[in-house]
């Protein structure tokens, strides 16, 4: 168990900075996903971390001790790849204790920490195989066992379930969430997988372009996201954005859509702004997520209005219906059991107090 | 209805017969280019059975009238001649059993030390990535290209420096530079397809760079090291260019041998005792292509089909 | 310590590359420098120009020699993709005998230039081999003499030669006609193409880069052809059926012109690499793409 700190990492590859000015701070016993679309940078930052990658700049600090220059296996971290990784030639014990052969480890020692983990992670029964032998699944279990036997200060993940089929995933991710809740181990989890990162993590760090976008606990994260892009990535689907911008009359601050024919203007009063400065005219995206628009009013803070149908998605447990929202497509979300006539005019109620605001200009929160 | 099923019925015989002649006429083509290749082999076994006498009277495919591997002997061990002190061998003909043993005492080394160092380049150039890393393995690659008419020379003169010329080890030396190239590069792409995760994962372990290599990739690398040995042995047994000019006399190659007996003019020339001796240099090569075809074939297909 | 095992991988590939850098290209170039230079027995290092490239090219020997060279590599080219991709369909065909067919046409390929030169030079033998067969079966006027005939040799290497290497064309071409993939087949069957369509308008473009591969590598095995001239015909008769490559080593080794050796040895350089640097940039080209 350990801390984890992380102070203005940069990383090129050549030209291309994969890596720009990242700071991070994770606390003992903490789970943080490092979640982000494909390439960009959060398997390079896990990899730092590991030192299986040199930083340009910056420094990495497990319980306040850098280890920039230390060699990965001097670390003391495990690390479960996407691949599993499993040595071929090796049976499932070797594999297991491989690691701590490496270290010199007494006999009984290696003996009974293998024990254990094989007890905690139901792979008892396939010590003696070699890793073709065995399931996604099993495999899995097997580069888990690899990471745990060792006892490291800090678990990371490099996406260890994107190869499992959807059902197997589901019970892996449950059984993750069992054990860090078991051993409060620090773990650093790298995926590309939203529900993943929300059922998971104790804070997530949303990443683009070598950028920490937003690091937060999952709640601030969906409440709350900082700029247009962790609105957009977080939620499915993902949050409406609803060009307009800010007017005040009568000393109230109200959102106007653009290309308005009606002029539905939503007020702005209970909204809690960043800052007040200069939200005059301001060009915004009105952001709400589908979920929180409703068919009865449910909130004191509900706004009402009247969109016409256009599209009706069932999938099953819900449905999504795209609606016009002058000339803007607003989709919304409502249990399966409620009939929605399609291409009519339906009273619908935006909560209020679940929306953010956008600046257009520089894409974050205001 | 019904019409519609006498035509189905006459399109289906229809195309029955033509299925069937087709498949006479493919199996024609193929047995005729399977005579094209085979017959070669015929004439030389054949011709090696037979007596001169019999070569002169009869004709290139006849059966030998009797077995007879007196000339077999012969180009293994020499023309047995009367002597003032009884039979001993004319120690003026080329005979192959010494070159024979040249040539194993030359591969053996050659096949292992390239090999091994191939190994290990491809396992470098892959897994501990470097700065220019792609510049190196790509001089490898073109490496395996060169006519070696650009280096004879300069080889040469360094192997008369180094004390060399005219002797196996240097033949070995010879080899082994050469043959980098191909065994880097076949090891290269063969590393190059195995999961960059696992060298990490056992860096992770605590494992070396030795250690991964001995440990986790030779284990997986039998595949490839059956490819690279078999191809390096066919290559440099089978090579003539290198040993023709760096060596003579008693340290050639058998493929030297070889010719040097065939194209001696000394005696009368001596067909059957020529294609025993073809037959004695192509066995070993040609007994690894029978055991081992499916690896002889992927080891050329990877010499080829690059990168 | 730490430097050691940061640089180990370095430190493992260093050998090899000081060999590949002093053995290939540092030879490359002393040949180059020599084939500037005036050098008969012994190398020597006063800089003469281009001189050596004018007298080359001057030479009846080496017009002879690169005009054998340009009918070979042709013939040979021509006739081993021919009855490399031919051999290759028809083997396609679900036969049941293929392993059986495919050792038989692939065996030459095992056999040294030396040893099948010398099994052709008794074949073709202008007195006891073919020529003698025809006769003996009622052809009394059959001659078959190309062996011992100035500018009729040249086709006996280019025989021997396409016999030795057509069948690992053959292999190549099966192994890029396997890796097609089997949904495009059955969608062009469904499409309602026949056989014959198939393979010429979707299957043979496909093979566009195994082509490529089987040009280069023949191209490259021709230029560097040697042991199969000198066990065949040593470029005889006389110097009619030379090539560069034997050219090469008789300047080289018995007439003490290193010079004039060297920059034919150039020559066959700057052609081989002519040919290959395209290549090589397209097929890593495409490697890349893959990624």
């Amino acid at each position: 168990m350990a801390t984890l700190k992380i102070n203005d990492i940069n990383k090129n590859f050549g030209k291309t900075e994969v890596l720009k000015g990242i700071n991070l701070n994770i606390s003992d016993g903490d789970f943080l996903v490092l979640l982000g679309p494909s390439g960009c940078g959060k398997s390079t930052l896990l990899n730092t971390i590991a030192g299986l990658e040199t930083a340009n700049s910056g420094d990495i600090l497990i319980d306040d001790y850098r280890v920039n220059d230390m060699e990965p296996s001097d670390r003391d971290i495990a690390l479960v790849f996407q691949s599993y990784a499993l040595y071929p030639a090796m049976t499932v014990r070797k594999n297991v204790t491989f690691g701590l052969e490496q270290r010199k480890t007494s006999k009984e020692k290696i003996e009974e920490a293998l024990v254990n983990v094989s007890n905690l992670l139901k792979i008892d029964s396939l010590l003696e195989r070699k890793p073709s032998q065995l399931s996604g699944g099993q495999r899995q279990r097997v580069a888990m066992g690899r990471a745990l036997v060792r006892d490291p200060k800090i678990f990371l993940f490099d996406e260890p379930l994107s190869n499992l089929d959807a059902k197997l995933r589901v019970e892996m991710r449950r059984e993750i969430k069992k054990l860090h809740q078991k051993l409060k181990t620090t773990i650093v989890y790298v995926t590309h997988d939203q529900t993943e990162a929300m059922s998971l993590g104790t804070s997530i760090a949303i990443m683009n372009h070598g950028i920490i976008q937003q690091c937060d606990s999952p709640k601030v994260i969906y409440d709350k996201p900082q700029n247009v892009f962790v609105a957009d990535f977080i939620g499915s689907p993902s949050m409406n954005l609803i060009k307009g911008r800010i007017i005040e009359e009568n000393n109230n601050l109200f959102f106007e859509c653009d290309s308005s024919k009606s002029k539905t203007n939503i007020p702005l009063k209970n909204y809690k702004f960043v800052q007040n400065k200069n939200l005059k005219d301001k060009s915004v995206y009105f952001g709400i997520r589908p979920e929180h628009v409703y068919l009865n009013q449910n909130s004191d803070q509900s706004f009402e209005i009247k969109l016409k149908s256009e599209l009706n998605e069932y999938i099953g447990h819900e449905q999504i219906i795209t609606f016009n929202f002058n000339d803007q497509e607003i989709l919304g979300k409502f249990s399966s059991s409620i009939d929605i006539p399609g291409n009519q005019e339906i009273n619908l109620h935006f909560d209020l107090a679940q929306i953010s605001l956008f600046d257009q200009k520089t894409e974050e929160r205001i | 209805m019904e019409k519609n099923n006498l035509k189905f019925e006459q399109l289906e015989t229809a195309s029955k017969k033509k299925k069937i002649i087709y498949r006479w006429i493919l199996f024609l083509i193929l047995g005729i280019f399977a005579l094209y290749y085979i017959t070669p082999l015929y004439v030389m076994i054949v011709t090696s059975l037979k007596s001169m006498e019999e070569i002169r009277t009869g004709n290139l495919f006849y059966l030998p009238k009797s077995i007879n591997f007196d000339s077999w002997l012969e180009a293994w061990r020499g023309q047995l001649v009367n002597t003032t002190s009884g039979l001993k061998v004319d120690a003026g003909n080329v005979y192959l059993k010494n070159y024979f043993w040249n040539s194993v005492k030359m591969v053996v080394p050659a096949v292992a030390i390239s090999t091994i160092l191939g190994a290990l380049n491809g396992y470098a150039l892959t897994k501990w990535r470097f700065k220019y890393d792609n510049i190196i393995f790509l001089l490898f690659l073109f490496g395996t290209f060169i006519p070696y008419q650009a280096i004879l020379l300069p080889m040469a003169r360094t192997l008369g420096v180094l004390g060399l010329s005219n002797s196996i080890t240097g033949l070995v030396v010879v080899h082994v530079i050469y043959g980098l190239c191909f065994t880097t590069l076949f090891c290269r792409n063969y590393y190059v397809s195995i999961s960059d995760e696992i060298v990490r994962a056992a860096r992770i372990d605590g494992a070396g760079f030795f250690k991964i290599f001995f440990k986790i990739m030779l284990p997986i690398s039998l595949p490839i090291l059956v490819v690279t040995v078999i191809w390096q042995f066919t290559q440099i047994w089978n090579d003539f260019l290198f040993g023709a000019t760096f060596s003579f006399g008693e340290a050639a190659p058998i493929q030297v041998a070889l010719n040097n007996m065939v194209l001696t003019s000394t005696s009368v020339k001596r067909y059957n005792v020529d294609m025993a001796a073809a037959i004695i240099a192509g066995i070993p090569t040609l007994i690894v292509y029978v055991l081992a075809g499916k690896y002889f074939i992927r080891g050329l297909t990877a010499g080829s089909v690059k990168g | 310590m730490i430097w050691l095992k940061r640089n180990l991988p370095k430190i493992v590939i260093s050998p090899s590359f000081a060999l590949l850098v002093w053995f290939v290209y540092g030879f490359i170039l002393w040949t180059l420098y020599i084939s500037f230079t005036k050098s008969k027995i012994l190398p020597n290092y006063k800089f003469w120009g281009i001189d050596q490239y004018f007298r080359l090219w001057s030479m009846d020997r080496w017009h002879v020699s690169v005009s054998n060279l340009f009918i070979y590599t042709s013939l040979f080219l021509i006739l081993c993709i021919l009855i490399g991709i031919v051999l290759a369909i028809l083997l396609d065909q679900k036969i049941r005998a293929e392993g059986f067919l495919r050792t038989i046409y692939l065996y030459p390929m095992a056999l040294s230039f030396i040893v099948t030169g010398t099994a052709w030079k008794w074949i073709l033998n202008p007195t006891l081999g073919i020529e003698k067969f025809f006769i003996d079966i009622g052809f009394e006027n059959f001659t078959f003499d190309w062996l011992i005939t100035p500018g009729m040799s040249i086709y006996t290497i280019v025989i021997a030669g396409v016999w030795q290497s057509s069948g690992f064309i053959m292999a190549i071409f099966l192994a890029g006609l396997r890796s097609v993939d089997d949904e495009i087949i059955k969608a062009a069957k469904i499409d309602g193409a026949g056989v014959v369509s198939i393979y010429t308008k979707i299957i043979l473009p496909m093979m566009r880069p195994v082509f490529m591969s089987a040009v280069v590598i023949l191209v490259h095995l021709a230029i560097k052809s040697y042991d199969l001239v000198i066990a065949l015909t040593s470029g005889g008769p006389g110097t009619s059926s030379d090539m560069p490559a034997v050219f090469m080593t008789q300047y080289a080794f018995h007439r003490s012109e290193i010079g004039l050796a060297s920059s034919s040895a150039i020559m066959m350089f700057l052609t081989v690499t002519a040919i290959v640097i395209p290549y090589l940039y397209s097929e890593l080209k495409r490697e890349d793409g893959k990624k």
